[in-house]
């Protein structure tokens, strides 16, 4: 028993110890999201998120992200907007206070692209995105830039009368630059 | 009669304004009165997909006024606006100048704070949804607070003026009994035909 207890110590650590392996630098990472308002580009950002990455661009296939957002950190630009995006219609906040994207799999496409699939669950419903990304490692510290484009109603963003695209897009860039520091 | 008739059309002043003139006076008035409801109106609504485009809305019409209103600029510092009543007192054709020269200068400034306000607050003007305007200023929020407070400031002050502006005329049609009114609103018979 005891034996089995600190096998799965060693393990836990192993994992930790992994995991803990390279951390985000949230000071100098964000992300970021372009929606579109009556035609017109309105940036955003999540004040508030967490990410778990383990990236190693000589082996991209056992590179693992996970990065969850706080949706009550989000920041529309306007107060009025910020309460409304966070009300029933839009993520429902006080319901789902996060968005997740765990990777399933990432591969290498040329050089430095890279291209991170995986599960978004916004909202109860998850789906599969597609978030093409450089690397480039300087001084021990990975920059990651990517991003990929969703539909907000794919994930009930934006319902009841916010269901008219013509006022909000469907369409939503969001952008993540992620620092990531060997320790 | 010849005498009198000359004696009252001197009295209201000679000429009136050109049909361009009057027309540009009349959209303006128009379109501006419907901006500043729709403004008070889309402002009080809770945040909604009709907000924001009443917004777009008032925003394009916004600078739509500000360039209907070089326009007018430019067609009256090329044609003669009719002079005063020579009875007028001194006083009054002074107060009438500023107040003419404050609503010129209210319907100039009231858009450009209405966009500053707009760049402030991180929203691009895009004017009909095609053409982009360059973005006055880098957002800032506590700025945009303020531009809003002066937006709002200076559509106040426009409306006093416009209050003033109505009551004078009204003032030299019924009391004054001139052809002030007449020469803006050509469906009135000038008074020199009635008398």
């Amino acid at each position: 028993m005891i034996r089995i207890t600190a096998a799965a110590a060693v393990l836990l650590s192993i994992f930790l110890g992994d995991a803990h392996a390279q951390t985000v630098d949230y000071s100098k990472s964000q992300i970021t999201f372009t929606g579109k308002q009556m035609g017109v580009p309105a940036d955003g950002r999540f004040r508030k998120f967490t990410a778990q990455i383990a990236f190693d661009p000589n082996k991209p296939d056992t590179s693992k992200a996970e990065v969850t957002v706080d949706l009550n950190s989000i920041d529309t630009g306007s107060s009025e907007s910020d309460t409304e995006v966070k009300s029933k219609n839009w993520f429902n906040v006080p319901l789902f206070p996060a968005a997740k994207f765990t990777s399933t799999s990432i591969k290498q496409t040329c050089a430095d692209k890279y291209e991170a699939i995986g599960k978004l669950s916004i909202k109860g419903i998850s789906q599969d995105v597609r978030a093409p990304f450089t690397a480039k490692a300087a001084n021990g510290v990975t920059t990651f830039d990517g991003g990929f484009t969703l539909l907000r109603l794919g994930y009930k963003v934006g319902e009841g009368p916010w269901g008219d695209t013509e006022t909000v897009a469907n369409e939503v860039q969001v952008k993540f630059h992620i620092l990531l520091t060997a320790k | 009669m010849q005498a009198a008739s000359s004696r009252v059309s001197h009295r209201s002043g000679t000429g009136t304004y050109t049909r361009v003139a009057i027309a540009l006076h009349w959209i303006v008035a128009t379109v501006i009165l419907c901006t500043f409801l729709l403004g008070l109106y889309m402002s009080r609504l809770p945040f909604s997909p009709l907000k924001l485009r009443l917004y777009s809305y008032h925003k394009w019409i916004g600078i739509s006024i500000f360039l209907l209103v070089v326009f007018r600029l430019l067609w009256r510092l090329t044609h003669r606006a009719p002079p005063h009543p020579p009875d007028m007192p001194r006083w009054q054709r002074h107060a009438a100048n500023a107040s003419h020269w404050l609503l010129y200068g209210l319907t100039l400034v009231i858009p450009i704070s209405g966009w500053l306000m707009s760049s402030a607050s991180g929203i691009k003007v895009v004017y009909f949804g095609l053409i982009p305007l360059p973005d006055l200023l880098e957002k800032n929020k506590p700025l945009a607070e303020q531009l809003v407070w002066v937006h709002d400031a200076l559509n106040y002050l426009m409306l006093a003026v416009v209050v003033l502006h109505v009551a004078a005329a009204l003032k030299h049609h019924f009391l004054d009994r001139d052809d002030v009114l007449n020469r803006m609103v050509p469906v009135i018979k000038p008074r020199s035909r009635v008398t």
